[in-house]
């Protein structure tokens, strides 16, 4: 089986080889369904991958298959290799399955785009990036990953590159990221110096005998969570994430909830026996993972547009899989990150479903008793809804509990931690309550707008203005404008397939991780072998009274937002703060900082540039050409002037040795 | 018979090719006095050879000539299309490499 590991990311990278010379010829719907095809084998070859680790005794399942090496530089060597173990396994297996199901789906949602073989090509893309990261057996080739899934985030996040808006969120995206990708590489420098070598392996071999000191292994945990805030969307370099929805749905779907987002969570996972050394680092961790996963649950109260409540969500939810790392909780990270795939794909996909019957207006405002016309979108956001809430028995509610368990159990300031986390489940399951009441449930509200109303709803999203929402529309076959007169329309088979089969897994989701007997931690002892130190959660006792507090929690927040947006009860204004909208005005700050005092710094550094540094390189240039300018008189092209020098030299070293050495 | 006269003889050769190449300005006639420098080194490689009885001075001339006879080939390609192109050109004349 090592022999074929390489096959996971090679097939959509032939999709992507493809799709480069003949995208354009095999058009619409070929090109998504080769895309489909690839992701599905390579989701095939995952499922035999991990049927073939799971044959295996536990201590031996681990597959490494070395390709060749990349980079020889003395003693520094970086093969170009693959590590399969549970681990990675795991997130292959979730990114490949959850990516063939949107690539379908994509195929319905894309219809009649002019650049629809594109899409699939970056899609491919992307897919290929995420599984070299998750594969790869060194800090480099996931780097290599790190930087790919970066780059197809931003061709994605801009794919309808003709709108200004959507360019601009492209932009932020990438260079944010580029602010956590200088964690990575110092990250990486470091981890080379300390332990000499970047492989995985070494790296836990170094970690566990000790051989990394305890300040290193914190700022090694420091500078790799800064490469996880920029990827995974944590405070302070969240701001990147609710803007790019302005990507195509599928794409928020995949790569900003499902995949890309967890990969700083994956990072950290792996590096789990350098984390568990690193102290302090830990609770810096945990606690920027509660307090992100508060501050974006109460963003989401007021947001009006369908996606930018999803993507505030996520951003919470990351928070959470950070607090449960930051907790040492890794398994229930692992959970979290897998159920929060599934349903939380799923919601982004149940959103495109209705963005599409809603003729691209994304202003739940606008919605109202969609359920009638879109029963099977109704249906599977209502579990995905429940599952996010965190109601008993959909997977949310485990994993999330799991978390919460581990944080209530972790150390001084952990009970902080879990009312944190408490009240943001409480605010979650509000704002997930208030989005599906707006959207399937109550009165039409698209009826009451007149024509042209669709430009209104895109004051407060990132989305585009009004040209540029004409302009997007342009590129979808059946746009019309909303109005009294339209009727949703439930989407075709190969967009609701993979929203019922999402359902299901977010349904059942959380049997990967039963807490009743041990004999039900199937993940637990499945990730056993990657993790150091295995997390016991609190005894059965106080589990069953912290869920119970949960699940109390959970329907509260159902309750309080069923009474506002279903029985009119107190006003909405109220709860819908305008501090909340603006997203604590966060930012409305980096702008600030940016324009203000922050223009100073760069515009020091920029003369800094100029005048020092360029200065050095020029003044260099220069001494050389004054030189050069005199010396070059000596060249006078006499022949017998460079005999006479000659002759002249000879005679005068003759007569050095003569005097000198005496003879 | 005394080495001396060899040496001597051998000196005043080599004087006479350096004194021609720096005061001449036929590019021929410079060329000429370098070829004497050369066989008046020449010549003392042979008599220490001798009077040390070391085949290997005799070994060195035989370089020496070789590459003489390589070098006479390329210079007088080089003089011989000077000339072509102005007639009596002096060795001072031709300065068009100077920096």
């Amino acid at each position: 089986m090592e022999r074929l590991l390489w096959l996971i990311p090679a097939l959509p990278l032939f999709g992507v080889l493809v799709l480069v010379p003949l995208g354009r010829r095999l058009g619409e719907p070929l090109a998504g369904w080769l895309g489909t095809a690839t992701v599905a084998g390579s989701f095939a070859v995952t499922v035999a991958t991990f049927a073939d680790l799971l044959s295996k005794p536990v201590e031996e399942r681990r597959l490494v298959q070395t390709l060749f090496t990349w980079l020889p530089s003395g003693s520094f060597k970086v093969d170009l290799g693959f590590l399969a173990d549970p681990l990675s396994i795991t997130l292959c297996l979730f990114v490949t399955g959850v990516g063939a199901l949107i690539h379908l789906y994509s195929i319905g949602y894309m219809k009649g785009d002019e650049k629809f073989s594109k899409f699939f090509l970056y899609l491919n893309l992307f897919v290929f990036s995420m599984l070299m990261l998750v594969l790869g057996d060194n800090l480099l080739v996931t780097f290599l990953g790190w930087e790919g899934v970066g780059a197809c985030s931003y061709f994605l996040v801009s794919f309808w590159h003709t709108s200004t808006s959507n360019a601009t969120a492209g932009k932020k995206a990438f260079v944010t990221n580029r602010i956590g990708d200088w964690g990575f590489m110092v990250g990486v420098f470091l981890v080379w110096t300390t332990v000499g070598s970047i492989n995985y392996l070494d790296i836990t071999a170094a970690a566990t005998t000790g051989t990394i000191a305890a300040g290193t292994a914190v700022a090694i945990g420091l500078l790799f969570f800064a490469a996880a805030t920029g990827k995974s969307a944590q405070l302070p370099l969240f701001v990147w994430l609710p803007d790019a929805m302005a990507g195509p749905t599928p794409v928020s779907a995949l790569i900003h909830a499902a995949t890309m987002v967890t990969s700083g969570v994956y990072l950290l996972v792996r590096l789990n026996p350098v984390l568990v050394e690193a102290g302090w680092a830990n609770d810096v961790i945990a606690w920027v993972g509660a307090i992100t996963a508060l501050v974006a649950a109460t963003i989401a109260i007021s947001q009006n547009d369908i996606k930018k409540v999803l993507a505030y969500s996520t951003v919470s939810q990351l928070g959470y899989l950070f607090l449960a790392v930051g907790t040492g909780n890794y398994t229930a990270a692992i959970f979290h990150m897998v159920t929060h795939a599934f349903f939380k794909a799923l919601l982004f996909l149940g959103s495109g479903s209705v963005i599409l019957g809603m003729a691209h207006d994304q202003d739940m405002r606008h919605y109202g008793n969609l359920r009638k016309y879109m029963p099977i979108t109704a249906g599977t956001f209502i579990v995905g809804w429940l599952a996010i809430a965190g109601v008993p028995p959909f997977s949310g509610f485990w994993s999330k509990d799991e978390i919460l368990a581990g944080a209530y159990d972790f150390g001084s300031g952990g009970k902080v931690l879990w009312i944190i986390g408490l009240v943001t489940a409480l605010i979650t399951a509000f704002y997930m309550t208030r989005q599906v009441v707006l959207t399937f449930f109550g009165e039409e509200q698209w009826r009451k707008l007149t024509g042209g109303a669709v430009g209104d709803q895109t004051e407060d999203s990132s989305g585009a203005d009004t040209a540029a929402d004409a302009d997007h529309d342009a590129h979808d076959a059946h746009a019309h404008v909303l109005g009294p007169d339209h009727t949703p329309r439930e989407s075709p088979w190969t967009m609701t397939l993979p929203l019922v089969a999402l359902a299901g897994l977010a349904l059942v989701g959380g049997v990967l991780n039963l807490p009743f007997t041990p004999d039900l931690h199937f993940l637990d002892r499945w990730l056993e072998p990657v993790l150091v130190h295995p997390h016991e959660l609190p005894g059965g006792g106080t589990l069953f009274v912290l869920a119970a507090i949960a699940v109390l929690l959970a329907l509260a927040g159902i309750a309080v937002a069923i009474a506002v947006y279903v029985r009119g009860i107190g006003d909405r204004e109220a709860v819908e703060q305008e501090a909340f909208a603006k997203g604590w005005y966060i930012d409305w700050a980096y702008a600030w900082f940016v324009g203000g005092p922050g223009r100073k710094l760069f515009d020091g550094f920029a003369w800094f540039d100029r005048n020092v540094i360029d200065g050095a390189v020029n003044g260099t240039a220069s001494v050389v050409r004054v030189a050069g300018t005199g010396l070059r008189r000596l060249q006078s092209g006499q022949v017998r002037g460079y005999a006479l020098g000659l002759a002249t030299g000879a005679v005068l070293l003759i007569g050095y040795f003569v005097t000198r050495m005496g003879f | 018979m005394n080495q001396n006269a060899y040496l001597v003889l051998s000196a005043i050769l080599f004087a006479i090719g350096g004194l021609g190449v720096l005061t001449r300005r036929n590019p021929l006639v410079m060329f000429m006095c370098l070829e004497l420098m050369l066989n008046a080194v020449n010549l003392s490689f042979v008599s220490f050879s001798r009077s040390l009885d070391d085949v290997g001075g005799q070994v060195v001339v035989f370089f020496v000539l070789v590459v003489a006879a390589a070098e006479v080939v390329v210079g007088l390609g080089i003089i011989m299309a000077i000339m072509r192109r102005r007639q009596g050109a002096s060795a001072d004349d031709l300065t068009m490499l100077k920096g």
